[in-house]
């Protein structure tokens, strides 16, 4: 019964939509998603514990020939251009990321409810993350000294990658995958990489262990120009493909022999597919640690209002992703000032709640 | 033309298929009739491609194992069973999944009204702007019939026969629309495409297959026209019913057979 209010939604959706076609609907829901994300990154960069103004910034944005360069201090352009600018672009890359990788997970996984951080995809890139921030001088050196600052990244991609692999071999039989054994199976491999990541900051120093701490909560503090250098390649990359995969992800939804069947390379597809959600979740938890439940909360939100379209999911995902954590972050810096709460419990505990509620809402679809 | 020779489909160390030679010719409507479990679907899910089979299999002459999905996709679409959905798409969507890979072979002006063509083909005129979650099977048989027919929309396309595959397209279907889904099929062969269509309703396969096979535990037990092939024996043998073709129930009992249809 619970699963009527659901319909109850989705017929209301329908009736404004007698032709069924909500691409209109989906590129306005876009454009306006580009203004909302303009207007969260101009309040981002005027936000803090200085003074200058959103239209300061504006101005000095837009007239930066000199004409009105006293717009900002000096003092001012400093903190906006080289401590919140990079934290603006950080979030925007991270928050893009993870909302596109929950929405191609789910897409891959034919479910709402993947998502890396749920599925142990997170997990394992911690792990890759934790190797190298412990073992980084010791053991994996040859690693570190070959990579530079890649091999954060790096590493916490190739973790992600393999908990996605053997979770999908796990969780995928002869094309269906059980959404029951992709949750469980998901839980096992994130333990599974908890235990390992948990023996490696056993044996980590005091400096190395405030690092880990700090990092394990998820945040956004920290971010430097150095950092995006880093992981910003990795990122964009795996968001350029995105629009490659949508029109597959669209097929899958009609399972793996169908997508096949309408011209789809399925395997070659997954894998590509896998590689994209890893390297953007890996390379997102290198730089900010565990932020979880932006990948379930923004495709989903979007799914009521312009449809399971990944043409149109995938971009409109990005930027509700950024925008979001854009947000999540102005209230980490607020909510007890001067000191600053971890971006990764702001997102949890909205997002938690949120995934129950989904949950409820399809009990009758999930045969758990 | 599909030439399928020898085939034969083992899973999991079990052999399903066995031996089994089979054509079907452009501007041939073919059925596949059987008991439950003798492979019909198996053997459909090899001629697709999704199996790996021994034995050749060739779709106008080139070998299916050695196509890619999309060359595949410009030659022949599949109809499945039944197809359910984890997001709610809307039944236009769903449709329009079939112009994927570009080949409908519709005119440049016909390809963006498509997916409502087809809906009004298969009787769901309407019906686009409804979530297909909300369909009732025997409706959502028909929304993925009209994507299917989206994929080959013409059934010649750069002088290449193409082909559906239908894996039991009435099962839940009431009887006007058995007989609609059938008369496209139908109407598809005789413009020039193929067809092959398993089927389980016998009085439908005589009133529109050009040629039934008739698959047995996995073997070809028979193949030929509705003429040749159902007779009492075949019937007895395969189905293990002592059936007499083309007898009337004595006294009376009513009885309803397709083919008067439009009598």
């Amino acid at each position: 019964m619970v699963e009527r209010s659901a319909d109850g939604v989705l017929t209301m959706t329908a009736a404004r939509n007698p032709d069924g076609d909500r691409s209109g609907r989906a590129r306005l829901a876009i454009l306006s998603l580009c203004v909302v994300l303009a207007v969260t990154v101009l309040f981002s960069l005027a936000s803090g514990a200085s003074d200058a103004s959103a239209v300061a910034v504006l101005r000095d944005w837009l007239f930066q020939s000199g004409l009105q360069a006293d717009a900002l201090s000096a003092r001012d352009r400093i903190i906006v251009y080289d401590i919140r600018l990079p934290r603006v672009v950080l979030g925007v890359l991270i928050g893009a990321a993870l909302a596109v990788s929950g929405a191609v997970m789910q897409g891959l996984f034919r479910n709402p409810l993947a998502d890396p951080g749920i599925v142990g995809v997170s997990s394992g890139a911690s792990l890759g993350a934790v190797a190298i921030i412990v073992l980084g001088g010791t053991a994996l050196a040859p690693f570190t000294a070959a990579l530079g600052i890649y091999a954060l990244p790096l590493a916490a991609f190739g973790g992600g990658l393999a908990v996605t692999l053997l979770l999908y071999r796990v969780s995928t039989r002869r094309g269906q995958t059980s959404i029951a054994t992709m949750l469980l199976a998901g839980i096992a491999l994130g333990a599974m990489a908890m235990a390992f990541t948990g023996m490696l900051i056993f044996i980590a120093d005091d400096r190395q262990l405030r690092d880990l701490t700090f990092w394990s909560l998820g945040s956004l503090a920290g971010a430097t120009w150095g950092k995006i250098a880093a992981a910003g390649p990795i990122i964009a990359a795996a968001l350029a493909a995105a629009p490659f995969l949508a029109r597959g992800l669209n097929a899958l939804a009609l399972g793996e022999a169908a997508a096949s069947h309408l011209g789809v390379p399925v395997q070659r597809f997954k894998y590509a597919a896998i590689v994209a959600v890893s390297a953007s979740v890996g390379a997102s938890v290198a730089m900010s640690g565990g932020i979880g439940f932006v990948g379930i909360v923004v495709p989903h939100l979007l799914r009521l209002v312009i449809g399971p379209d990944n043409r149109y999911l995938l971009p409109a995902s990005a930027l509700l992703g950024a925008s979001l954590l854009l947000l999540a972050d102005a209230v980490s810096r607020t909510i007890v000032a001067p000191a600053e709460l971890p971006i990764g419990i702001v997102t949890a505990a909205v997002g938690a709640p949120f995934f129950l509620w989904i949950l409820l809402r399809k009990r009758g679809l999930i045969d758990l | 033309m599909i030439e399928a020779r020898d085939v034969s489909v083992s899973i999991g160390g079990r052999t399903i298929i066995r031996n089994v030679d089979f054509d079907v010719r452009p501007g041939e409507l073919a059925a596949i009739v059987g008991p439950n479990g003798s492979g019909k679907t198996t053997f459909l899910k090899a001629l697709a491609g999704d199996l790996a089979h021994d034995g050749s299999i060739r779709l106008n002459g080139r070998d299916i194992s050695r196509m890619r999905p999309w060359e595949a996709a410009a030659l022949r679409a599949v109809l499945p069973q039944q197809t359910a959905l984890s997001f709610p798409f809307t039944v236009r969507e769903i449709v329009k999944l079939g112009l994927l890979g570009g080949r409908s072979g519709a005119l440049a002006g016909e390809a963006e009204r498509l997916p409502e063509r087809a809906l009004a083909r298969v009787d769901l005129d309407g019906f686009a702007g409804r979530f297909y979650q909300e369909l009732s099977g025997g409706e959502q048989q028909r929304v993925q019939l009209a994507r299917v027919l989206c994929q080959v929309w013409a059934p010649v396309l750069e002088a290449a026969p193409r082909y559906l595959f239908l894996d039991e397209p009435v099962s839940s279907l009431d009887i006007k629309h058995q007989l609609i889904i059938m008369n496209i099929a139908r109407d598809f062969a005789r413009r020039g495409g193929g067809v092959i269509a398993i089927l389980h309703d016998l009085n439908l396969t005589a009133m529109y297959a050009d040629r039934v096979h008739v698959i047995h535990r996995g073997q070809l037990a028979a193949a030929g026209s509705p003429q040749e092939v159902l007779s009492d024996d075949l019937i007895a043998r395969v189905f293990e019913c002592k059936l007499k073709v083309g007898v009337l129930p004595a006294g009376n009992v009513p009885f309803v057979l397709p083919q008067s249809a439009g009598m």
